[in-house]
C-alpha cells in the first residue's frame, strides 16, 4: 500500500521536474537584455492605468461555494457507491434521498437567481 | 529510526512551519498559499496512517474547494494588495507561552494513553465497503448522513442569502 | 510472452537483489524507476499529439497543416520547442517571482499525476490504490491551483481576470464531472481503476450508462478548456488569459500541459467507459491490451479534436447556464436513476443492459421534452411581446 503512494509521490515530482527541466534550459540558453519597456505589464500596447488589482464580483464566490457543497456531497456518496453491491434496496433509496435534498438546494439557488453570471 | 518515521517528522515539520507562516505572512495571498502547503502536509500524514481515502478526500475538499474559496474571498476585498503591517503584535510572547502550555498539556495527556494504538481493523482494502454500508445502515449512521445533507443545504441557502446581489422585487 | 511486464519486473528485481541490495529497497527503486519512465513517456507523447492536432484541425479547415519540417511535418513540434527554448525569459516588473515560476510546474505535475493510476494493460498499472477515481479528481485540482497562481502572480489585470474566470469555469464543471464518476463507481463496486476495467468484462460501461459517459466527456472537455469551452485562452477575447505574461518555455509548458491533459481525459474516458485494455485476446497477450488501450484513447482524442474543429466558442454566461441549469441537474438525475434501476434489475432479475438502456432512453426523452417545453414557452413569450400594441388609440 505504501509503495503505491510512493509511486504517486514520485510521479508528481517527475511531472514537476519534466516541466522544470525545459524551463531551466530556457533560462540558461536565452539571451538576457533587460529593458524597462519589456518588463512593463502588458495592456495591449498602452501604459498601465491604475492599480493592477480588480475587485472580483461576488458571483465567483457563489460558484465556489456551490462547488464546495456539491464536492462534500460527492465525498459522502463515494463510500455509498463503493458499497453498492452489498446494499439493500432501502439503503439505495436513502442515498437517493440525500441527493434529492441537495438537488432541492440547487433548485433554490436557481430560483433565487444565484446561478446567473451577471 | 525507520524511513517512515523520518518521513513523518519531515512532513510534520513542513506542516507546522507552513501553519505558522499562514498567520504571520504580511501578504494575504501568500498566507493562502502557505495554507495550501499545510493542508497538503496533512494529506501526506493521512497517507502515512494508511488511509488513502481520507488523504484524497483531504486534497479534494480542503485544497480543491476550501483553499480556492478562501483565495477568492481574499480577492473580493481590497486588503489583498495592500502590504499589511506585520501580523505580530506586542503580546506575542504571552501568546507563544500559552500555546506551548497547551501543547505540553496535550502531550502529557496523549502520552498517558496505552501505546501503540492500532485499532483492530479490517484490512485497508475493504474499509470503504464497510464505511459505505455503515453510512446507510438503519443501525448505523443513517441519521447523521441525512442530517449532513440538510446541513449542507442550509449552508448553501445561508450563503446565497448573504452573498448574492439584491434582485429586483426582493 | 504471456506476461512480459511481470517478467521484466521479476528480471530486474532478481538482477538488483543479486547485487546484494535489500529486497524492499529494490522494490522502492523499481517503483521510482517506473514512475520516471511513465512520467517521461506521458510528457513525450505531447510531441506526437500536438502534430496530430494541428494536422487534423487543418484538414477540417480545408488546409494542409504543417508539412515542411520533416516528413509530413512530424518534426514541427520539435522545431517549435527549440524556438521557444531560445526566447528571452521575461518576468514582469512587480510580479511575485517564486509563485510566477512555480505555476507551470504545478499545472504539468497535475496532468502527469493522473497517469499514475491509469491501467495500461492487464497487470500494468503504476499505482493500484483503491481510491483511483477520487484521486484523479483531487489531482486535477492541483492544476486549477497552478492556474490561479499564474494569474495572481503576474502583475496584470487581465491575467488576474482571466485566471479567475478560468478557475470559475473549471470549478463549475467539476461538479457534473464528479457526479458522473459516481456512476461507474457504483456499477463496478470500487473506485480503483484496475477494478473498474475488470468489472467491464461482459459489457463496457458505455452501454450501461451512456448518459453518464456523455456527461463525463463533455465536463472533461470543459475542464481542460478546449473548444467549444476555450474562452479562457481565446486570443480575441481576453488577450490570452492567465498566461499573458509568460514567455519562452514557461508558456510552452502551459501549452504542452493542455494537450497532454486533453489526451489524458481521452484515455480516462477509454478506461472508465470503453473498457480500457479489454478486447479479444487481451488477457492472453498483455501487449495486445496495451495496443487496445492506446487505440481507444486515440479514437477519443480524435473525437476531442473533431469537436474542436466543428463547434463555435460559447460565451461565458451561456457556458455557466449550460453547466448549472442543464448538465448538473442531468448528472444528479442520471445518478439517482442508475442507482435505483441497477438495484432493481439485480434484485428482480431483469437483464441489466435492457433495464439501463430503457432508463437512459426515458431520461433522454424526458430531457428533450423539457427542453422543447422551455423553448416553446420562450417563443410564446416572445410572440406575445411582439403582438402587444404599443399604444391603444382611444375610440372616441
Amino acid at each position: 500500500m505504501a509503495l503505491q503512494w510512493l509511486f504517486i509521490g514520485a510521479i508528481l515530482v517527475v511531472g514537476a521536474g519534466m516541466a522544470g527541466l525545459p524551463i531551466a534550459l530556457n533560462i540558461l540558453l536565452a539571451p538576457r537584455k533587460p529593458n524597462p519597456d519589456k518588463s512593463a505589464t502588458y495592456e495591449c500596447g498602452i501604459e498601465t492605468v491604475g492599480e493592477t488589482w480588480v475587485q472580483l464580483k461576488g458571483q465567483y464566490y457563489i460558484f465556489g461555494l456551490i462547488f464546495l457543497i456539491f464536492d462534500i456531497e460527492a465525498v459522502f456518496l463515494f463510500p455509498w457507491a463503493v458499497a453498492y453491491d452489498k446494499l439493500q434496496f432501502y439503503m439505495v433509496l436513502e442515498g437517493v434521498l440525500f441527493i434529492l435534498i441537495l438537488g432541492g438546494g440547487l433548485i433554490y439557488a436557481w430560483r433565487k437567481g444565484a446561478l446567473e453570471w451577471i | 529510526m525507520t524511513a517512515e518515521q523520518l518521513l513523518f517528522l519531515a512532513v510534520g515539520a513542513v506542516t507546522l512551519i507552513a501553519s505558522i507562516l499562514v498567520v504571520t505572512s504580511p501578504r494575504l495571498v501568500h498566507a493562502g498559499l502557505w495554507l495550501i502547503l499545510a493542508l497538503a502536509g496533512v494529506a501526506v500524514l493521512f497517507v502515512l496512517l494508511e488511509n488513502g481515502f481520507l488523504a484524497v478526500v483531504q486534497v479534494a475538499i480542503y485544497i480543491d474547494a476550501i483553499a480556492i474559496l478562501i483565495i477568492i474571498v481574499v480577492m473580493l476585498t481590497r486588503a489583498v494588495m495592500r502590504e499589511t503591517d506585520p501580523q505580530i503584535n506586542r503580546t506575542w510572547v504571552l501568546a507563544g507561552m500559552a500555546a506551548l502550555l497547551l501543547f505540553g498539556s496535550l502531550l502529557a495527556i496523549v502520552l498517558q494513553l496505552p501505546a501503540p494504538i492500532r485499532p483492530a481493523l479490517l484490512d485497508p482494502e475493504s474499509g470503504l465497503d464497510v464505511l459505505g454500508k455503515a453510512l446507510v445502515d438503519v443501525n448505523g449512521f443513517i441519521l447523521p448522513f441525512e442530517i449532513a445533507s440538510v446541513l449542507l443545504v442550509a449552508a448553501l441557502i445561508g450563503a446565497i442569502v448573504v452573498a448574492r446581489a439584491p434582485m429586483r422585487g426582493d | 510472452m504471456s506476461d512480459p511486464f511481470g517478467g521484466l519486473d521479476n528480471f530486474l528485481k532478481d538482477l538488483l537483489v543479486g547485487f546484494g541490495l535489500d529486497a524492499t529497497f529494490v522494490a522502492v527503486v523499481l517503483k521510482l524507476l517506473g514512475a520516471a519512465v511513465l512520467g517521461g513517456m506521458a510528457g513525450a507523447t505531447a510531441i506526437l499529439l500536438i502534430w496530430a492536432e494541428r494536422k487534423l484541425v487543418a484538414r477540417i479547415q480545408d488546409r494542409l497543416g504543417p508539412n515542411r519540417v520533416g516528413p509530413y511535418g512530424l518534426l514541427q513540434t520539435i522545431a517549435d520547442a527549440l524556438k521557444l527554448l531560445t526566447k528571452e525569459v521575461l518576468i514582469p516588473a512587480g510580479a511575485d517571482r517564486i509563485i510566477f515560476q512555480m505555476a507551470p510546474l504545478l499545472v504539468v505535475a497535475s496532468v502527469i499525476g493522473v497517469w499514475a493510476v491509469m491501467p495500461l494493460a492487464p497487470g500494468l498499472i503504476g499505482s493500484d490504490v483503491n481510491v483511483g477515481l477520487l484521486y484523479i479528481v483531487s489531482v486535477g485540482s492541483i492544476g486549477i491551483l497552478g492556474i490561479m497562481m499564474a494569474g495572481l502572480s503576474s502583475n496584470n489585470k487581465y491575467a488576474l481576470l482571466g485566471a479567475f474566470r478560468t478557475v470559475a469555469q473549471m470549478v463549475s464543471f467539476a461538479v457534473p464531472l464528479i457526479f458522473s464518476l459516481l456512476v461507474p463507481t457504483l456499477l463496478a463496486g470500487s473506485m480503483g481503476m484496475a477494478e473498474i476495467v475488470e468489472a467491464q468484462e461482459g459489457l463496457w460501461f458505455i452501454f450501461l450508462a451512456p448518459l453518464a459517459a456523455l456527461i463525463f466527456f463533455v465536463s472533461s472537455i470543459a475542464e481542460v478548456g478546449r473548444a467549444p469551452f476555450d474562452l479562457m485562452e481565446a486570443e480575441s477575447e481576453i488577450v490570452a488569459g492567465f498566461h499573458i505574461e509568460y514567455s519562452g518555455m514557461a508558456f510552452g509548458m502551459f501549452f504542452v500541459g493542455e494537450f497532454v491533459h486533453a489526451f489524458t481525459i481521452s484515455a480516462l474516458t477509454a478506461v472508465i467507459f470503453l473498457g480500457g485494455w479489454r478486447g479479444p485476446g487481451a488477457e492472453a497477450f498483455p501487449l495486445l491490451g496495451l495496443v487496445y488501450f492506446l487505440l481507444k484513447a486515440s479514437i477519443m482524442f480524435f473525437v476531442v479534436i473533431w469537436i474542436r474543429g466543428t463547434f463555435p466558442r460559447i460565451r461565458i454566461d451561456q457556458m455557466n447556464a449550460f453547466n448549472w441549469k442543464f448538465v448538473t441537474p442531468l448528472a444528479l438525475v442520471v445518478l439517482m436513476v442508475t442507482a435505483v434501476v441497477d438495484k432493481l434489475a439485480i434484485e428482480q432479475g431483469w437483464p441489466r443492459f435492457l433495464a439501463h438502456s430503457t432508463a437512459n432512453l426515458l431520461m433522454v426523452i424526458g430531457t428533450l421534452a423539457i427542453l422543447r417545453a422551455q423553448a416553446s414557452s420562450a417563443r410564446r413569450r416572445q410572440e406575445v411581446a411582439l403582438e402587444a400594441p404599443v399604444t391603444r388609440p382611444e375610440v372616441a
